[in-house]
């Protein structure tokens, strides 16, 4: 896996060996099905990005490439060889480099330490030659075009210069193929830029760059060719330059309409006005997240937030819930304001918020489903803070049955429970604060199909009911069949306002691309 | 380990329940094996006596150790304990003309009050655990040397009484302890204060966004630790009617953590077992005490400790693994 080293300037038409190729990786987690026979092909020389909306597989596929994840089947060709990794050392070590968003490198040693990191030049002794091994790692960064004192402590260095030098790593270790995942997330405009440009001397050099951003528009400025990924699947392989904007965000989140009934929401279409508004935040603002954006839930009703990755859709919900800090806003509950930023006093006034990274935010692992069930009301179960047995037994097994949670016994540990149970548990959390307002922020992603459409027909049941809903998804399938309206979020504003029977796929998609843009 | 390739998952997957089961109970073995083999080679070990000894001794580390458990139950650490304990035994004297009941309150408080110290700058301030209870650790035993000076003598005829006293033939102290580790039980398995402990070192983030008030629970866990080390340094010196600002309590955070993860629970955080920290302050105890009756030194006792530390560590960490 080692002596195919065909440095030099890229010939990217020309028939070389592949840098890494995939074939037919087929991956699954609990049930749950992330990548179906994708391929995925890099070539010397080009920079290529892989794009897709939140668990349409991207991550799943870069971790299997770099030995993170084993897939079940399919083979990994690096340089025109079979290559199997078990551990991500091995890619390491067979040259495959990957920069994270979160540098992984030792932030208290030098610059040039960390470039030759496990490889420093020797002197006499075995000792570290340190004089030559400044001198080397100057030389290095030089040629990258980076400026920087390579004596200085990595960690002292801004979050850009430390990718950089992650790059500069990278580039020593002759790595043939550089992975670089969100690298550019946290980077000011002028530290992507001379990041983009040490990429694009990498690639010269004849290195595959594997390139990943949410940055939609950084893809046209850096990259050679796309993949796109949508449930696990790949649905579109090509050079850039031939797809716009609007196409590779429809071909990312578009289905067929004819796949239409695929959720369990039912078309009902409430549009009462004349129902009691429950929920209104105005002018909600949070420092580079959020600006100044309006939600107004009415009694009954299902809102949709639509917005790609890193719109402010989370954020949005999370600033009504008080667990965002925010710089403006009011909220009110039905005619009631709510103070800002207390969890406390929205769960009060009879917010409820079912967080989007369930392990991170939701269930508490070492604790059994009755006790996480019951996390968000212990005064409500307890009589002085001794806990009623009686009334949490009764509660608890009301909303087992009610949701139709499987587990052996309420007293099992929630971590033992699949994904789709553990939502089911969650949304019984929150569910038993008896909310008015219920927040759902990806509230069926990562679980399996059953339990989606049960979640699905649930949230439509609760809004009949006469909750105020707001539904976060990055489906637009699932957002157009269950909500009432959709507010299209586009760095941290509404961008647009989709109400009655503006509320489809088509129209929605369209929003999505253009949206900001007018 | 002859295991055909086909059949080698089942018994690895036997022996980690094992681990698991040793980690969960092992602790009760460990004790009642002791307790056979000392009936066995210890002459008078089973003489109501010697028992007697053995869990008057236990008493101040146990009571420590379940302020400890709790802590630890956060993904925090009280290092501040043995300090706690000087500083409540030095300050006690100072107000023991007023009676014995007011002398002690006056201790324990001190003790609560550097509770609700340490909790401040770990909840409001951010401060690591180890960083803000190391500062205590330090300052805490400075300080009761600068109150209390050199040894005094207590020769208050209450606190002799709580020191070498007995209701029904238990001693005092058993006594205390014994009802201290029912509260503790109590308070974290029936009440809401013991979910929002173990929740918050479950996953801090989620039980945020369930309404938790994290910092008022810490603040509260930290003082509990705080009351519960002031009270045993009071037991310390009402025992040996003396108070030592420079010796009493010395080390003592370090058997207190010992006998809680000893007991299963996890330095990670998430779970507080409190009979198991029982069992931990027994078993530290009785292997000391077992050594010393059978004229083995003192250093080689705490290397036995030592083992046992890294054993029981050691079963956690393959616990967690499975």
């Amino acid at each position: 896996m080692t002596d195919t080293s065909q440095q030099g300037p890229a010939q990217p038409h020309e028939e070389a060996a592949l840098a890494l190729a995939a074939r037919g990786l087929n991956k699954s987690f609990s049930g749950v099905h992330v990548l179906h026979d994708v391929d995925f092909s890099l070539r010397p020389g080009t920079i290529h990005t892989v794009v897709g909306e939140n668990g349409a597989g991207k991550s799943t596929l870069i971790k299997s490439l770099t030995g993170v994840y084993q897939t079940e089947t399919g083979c990994i060709e690096l340089a025109g060889s079979e290559v199997r990794f078990n551990h991500p050392s091995q890619a390491q070590d067979a040259g495959i480099s990957t920069v994270y968003q979160e540098v992984n490198l030792v932030p208290l040693l030098s610059v040039a330490r960390n470039i030759f990191l496990g490889r420093e030049p020797r002197g006499r002794l075995g000792l570290i030659d340190v004089r030559a091994l400044n001198r080397k790692a100057a030389e290095v960064v030089q040629d990258l075009g980076i400026d920087v004192d390579v004596t200085a402590e990595l960690g002292a260095l801004g979050l850009g210069v430390q990718q950089m030098i992650a790059l500069a790593r990278a580039v020593t270790t002759e790595a043939r193929v550089v992975i670089m995942d969100e690298p550019t997330s946290s980077l000011e405009r002028r530290e992507v830029e001379v990041l983009f440009s040490v990429a694009r001397r990498l690639r010269d050099q004849g290195v595959g760059i594997v390139f990943i951003s949410h940055r939609l528009d950084e893809l046209w400025e850096l990259c050679d060719e796309v993949t796109i990924l949508r449930d696990g699947r790949v649905v579109h392989t090509g050079p850039m330059h031939e797809l716009d904007r609007r196409s590779l965000i429809s071909a990312m989140l578009g289905r067929d309409i004819t796949e239409h009934g695929v959720t369990s929401f039912t078309d009902t279409d409430v549009s009462e006005t004349t129902a009691e508004v429950v929920l209104e935040a105005k002018d909600l603002s949070a420092p580079g997240r959020l600006q100044s954006v309006d939600v107004s839930v009415r009694a009954g009703e299902i809102v949709g937030l639509a917005g790609l990755l890193g719109s402010g859709r989370s954020e949005t919900v999370k600033a009504i819930y008080g667990g965002l800090d925010t710089s403006s806003g009011q909220i009110t509950v039905k005619g009631g304001p709510v103070r800002r930023g207390s969890v406390p006093a929205a769960l009060r006034a009879g917010i409820a918020l079912l967080s989007e990274d369930r392990k991170a935010e939701g269930i508490v692992p070492e604790l059994s489903v009755r006790d996480n069930i019951i996390l968000g009301i212990l005064p409500r179960v307890s009589n002085a803070g001794v806990l009623s047995n009686r009334r949490i037994d009764e509660l608890v097994d009301r909303w087992i049955h009610r949701l139709g949670i499987k587990v052996s016994s309420s007293r099992q540990l929630i971590s033992e429970l699949s994904g789709g149970n553990q939502q089911k548990v969650l949304i019984a959390r929150w569910l038993c604060t008896e909310p008015s307002v219920f927040l759902l922020d990806e509230p069926t992603r990562g679980i399996d199909v059953g339990a989606k459409q049960e979640v699905q027909a649930l949230i439509d049941e609760l809004a009949e009911k006469g909750m105020a809903v707001v539904l976060i998804s990055s489906e637009t399938e699932e957002l157009v069949a269950g909500s009432d309206s959709i507010l299209v979020l586009r760095d941290g504003e509404v961008s647009e306002i989709l109400t009655d029977d503006q509320v489809d796929n088509s129209r929605l998609l369209s929003a999505l691309v253009d949206g900001g843009q007018r | 380990m002859k295991a055909s390739p086909t059949t080698a998952s089942v018994p690895v997957k036997r022996s980690m329940s094992v681990r698991a089961w040793i980690a969960n109970y092992g602790v009760y073995v460990a004790l009642a094996l002791l307790v056979v083999i000392n009936a066995i080679i210890t002459p008078h070990f089973l003489t109501v006596a010697n028992l007697r000894l053995q869990l008057i001794q236990t008493a101040p580390v146990l009571i420590v150790a379940l302020g400890m458990a709790m802590v630890i139950g956060t993904k925090g650490i009280d290092l501040s304990v043995g300090s706690v304990m000087a500083l409540s035994a030095a300050i006690m004297p100072l107000y023991i003309g007023y009676g014995t009941v007011p002398a002690i309150l006056v201790g324990i408080a001190a003790g609560g009050l550097s509770g609700l110290m340490i909790g401040a700058l770990v909840s409001y301030f951010g401060i690591q655990p180890i960083v803000a209870t190391l500062a205590v650790l330090i300052g805490g035993r400075g300080l009761a040397n600068v109150i209390g000076g050199e040894i005094k003598n207590l020769s208050d005829p209450g606190l002799a009484v709580l020191g070498s006293g007995s209701l029904l033939g238990i001693p005092y102290s058993v006594l205390s302890a014994v009802i201290l580790v029912l509260v503790a039980a109590f308070l974290m398995r029936r009440t809401t204060f013991g979910v929002m402990v173990e929740a918050i070192g479950g996953n801090k983030k989620a039980a945020e966004l369930a309404g938790i008030r994290i910092k008022s629970v810490l603040v509260s866990v930290y003082v509990l630790s705080g009351l519960l080390a002031a009270f045993a340094g009071v037991l310390v010196a009402a025992r040996s009617s003396a108070s030592d600002p420079r010796t009493l309590g010395l080390l003592m955070e370090l058997s207190a953590i010992a006998a809680v993860v000893i007991g299963g629970t996890s330095l990670a955080g998430g779970k507080v077992r409190i009979l198991g920290t029982v069992g931990g302050a027994l078993l530290m105890q009785l292997i000391v005490s077992t050594l010393v009756s059978h004229n083995i030194p003192d250093s080689v006792s705490q290397m036995v400790q030592a083992i046992v530390i890294v054993v029981a560590v050691a079963l956690q960490v393959g616990r967690r693994k499975a």
